[in-house]
């Protein structure tokens, strides 16, 4: 199916504004369509993780494993090191602003409070979002494409059984911890700065750092690492299985997936944000 | 084996199958033919229960198919098993892997006796030895015939083709043939298969159907349909190509200038 370019769109817009009215009517009753797809098989997905195993179709834990190898622990090295430059670099940024006020010391709050409570969660969903977002989309596209998920209806196997539902629970396990990580990576690197900046020692910063942190940061940072999950997942496998037209079609649905798994998250984020702090 | 009644199904506004009535028996190899566009992948979609037609039923080995529960119809999938036209094969998996997962899915089966199994079904399609390979490994003859092994893999009662030897070189054809007819002999395995290879057809046909514009049009044996009247069968049978209207050349030439 051949997409018109903007050319076309704005040559009629120009010709008959009204047309314009008629093209956002559209886009919005698709963009509920894909809700409600995503809905669907947010609501099947956990449907087969509990009544799975009464119905002969259970959720196996060995695909759950793998899918957790894949999402968290193959992510480990990217997300502790990119973290871990964040945290430096909110240490710059902190040490230069804290300066006008002589305040240097006090960096250490806004380290740990931004990187536990905002940056921690934010960055490993978007590192999730594009390794993993884009892998799910791919992955069930292709078997769209090439007939698998057809093969997996007549073989009698509930195709979100076998792949949406290892792939929720694999995130919902791994991208808290990988959350967890990313804070223990982000204050160290805020760490490693401060200590060389400011001279005072891991001790002195670890100690603010506990003082300062309480659980409810913690909570708020890991709650909405489980939201971004969620998002992730089924942005991924709604776009892979709502693939049409091949090789391209593959292609387009990747690139997509990721730009609104990255945007939900955003969004997601600022909502959650602001509900929590009220 | 299979009995569809009165199928009427559509695509959006589009009637693609209309009032179809069909009986497959028990042991016999039907092939369903038809021009491009005559409704035969939707037909063999709707006895796979991939869709549901608008009207009409489809029983399959005594079950009412079009209107049973999910949990029926997949213990009825476990006696029906589908060779799909590029294989279908799970690309992440290996061959043996691809051939023990209805297995897993359907059994209880220790994994020592799965690989006997897997080794038993890659013998009987001539690909023993290549159970370690990916899909991506294989040629093209070999993909049909690992395909033709998985949906073999529980011994099933009922097996549907679609286009089996499209693709494949002339004797790789009829060496798949040869397979289809052993295993109908050896395992007493109703077949359905969709194709438009003459070859193949006449050589494993026990009936033959015709389709065209969602209707059947020949319903007989292979020596009946060389006999048939009907234009469709006619052009089918000795690939003539249709007729083109005269192209009235004022209409030609507008349409070159539109």
């Amino acid at each position: 199916m051949h997409t018109p370019d903007y050319r076309y769109y704005v040559e009629s817009y120009l010709m008959n504004p009204l047309i314009a009215i008629e093209h956002i009517g559209r886009t919005v009753v698709k963009g509920i369509e894909e809700l409600g797809f995503a809905t669907v098989l947010l609501v099947q997905a956990v449907f087969w993780i509990f009544v799975g195993s009464f119905k002969k179709q259970p959720v196996r834990v060995s695909a759950v494993f793998l899918q957790m190898m894949q999402i968290g622990v193959a992510a480990v090295p990217i997300v502790a090191i990119l973290s871990f430059a964040v945290g430096i670099m909110l240490a710059i940024q902190g040490i230069h602003t804290l300066r006008v006020f002589g305040a240097e010391r006090q960096v250490v709050y806004g380290i740990a409070l931004s990187v536990v409570r905002e940056f921690g969660p934010l960055i490993t969903g978007i590192l999730v979002a594009g390794r993993t977002g884009s892998a799910l989309a791919a992955r069930i596209g292709t078997m769209r494409v090439s007939q698998e998920v057809d093969a997996l209806k007549v073989m009698g196997i509930n195709p979100v059984r076998y792949l949406v539902s290892p792939v929720l629970v694999a995130m919902l396990i791994m991208l808290p911890s990988l959350t967890f990580l990313a804070n223990l990576a982000g204050l160290f690197g805020g760490a490693v700065f401060s200590v060389a900046e400011l001279g005072m020692s891991f001790t002195a910063y670890a100690d603010r750092c506990y003082s300062i942190l309480t659980t409810d940061d913690l909570a708020q940072g890991l709650i909405k690492s489980l939201v971004f999950a969620v998002i992730i997942a089924l942005v991924g496998v709604t776009n892979g299985f709502r693939v049409t037209g091949g090789a391209e079609g593959v292609g387009r649905s990747t690139t997509r997936s990721v730009v609104l798994s990255i945007s939900f998250i955003v969004i997601a984020d600022m909502i959650f944000t602001y509900f929590l702090n009220r | 084996m299979i009995r569809v009644s009165d199928l009427v199904t559509h695509y959006g506004e589009r009637k693609i199958l209309d009032g179809l009535d069909l009986t497959v028996f028990e042991g016999e190899i039907l092939v369903i033919m038809g021009g491009s566009g005559s409704g035969k992948s939707t037909l063999l979609n709707h006895l796979l229960g991939l869709l549901t037609p608008t009207s009409g039923t489809i029983e399959l080995l005594g079950m009412d198919f079009t209107h049973a529960s999910a949990g029926n119809k997949q213990l009825l999938r476990r006696y029906m098993g589908m060779a799909f036209q590029n294989g279908a094969l799970f690309s992440s998996m290996t061959l043996a892997e691809n051939i023990q997962l209805p297995m897993r899915e359907h059994t209880n089966l220790p994994q020592s006796t799965m690989d006997i199994l897997t080794q038993m079904k890659l013998e009987v399609v001539n690909l023993g030895g290549f159970e370690n390979l990916m899909p991506s490994e294989l040629s093209g003859g070999m993909i049909k015939r690992a395909a033709l092994a998985r949906a073999i893999a529980l011994d099933p009662e009922l097996l549907f083709f679609d286009e089996p030897s499209a693709g494949l070189d002339p004797i790789v054809a009829a060496e798949l043939d040869q397979l289809i007819l052993r295993l109908r002999d050896g395992l007493q395995m109703t077949m359905v298969v969709v194709t438009h290879e003459l070859d193949s057809a006449f050589t494993i046909a026990d009936r033959i159907v015709v389709l065209d514009k969602g209707k059947i049009v020949f319903n007989g044996s292979v020596e009946a349909i060389r006999e048939c009247p009907h234009e469709t069968v006619v052009a089918l049978i000795n690939r003539q190509p249709q007729e083109q209207n005269q192209a009235d050349s004022d209409a030609f030439i507008e349409r070159l200038l539109n």
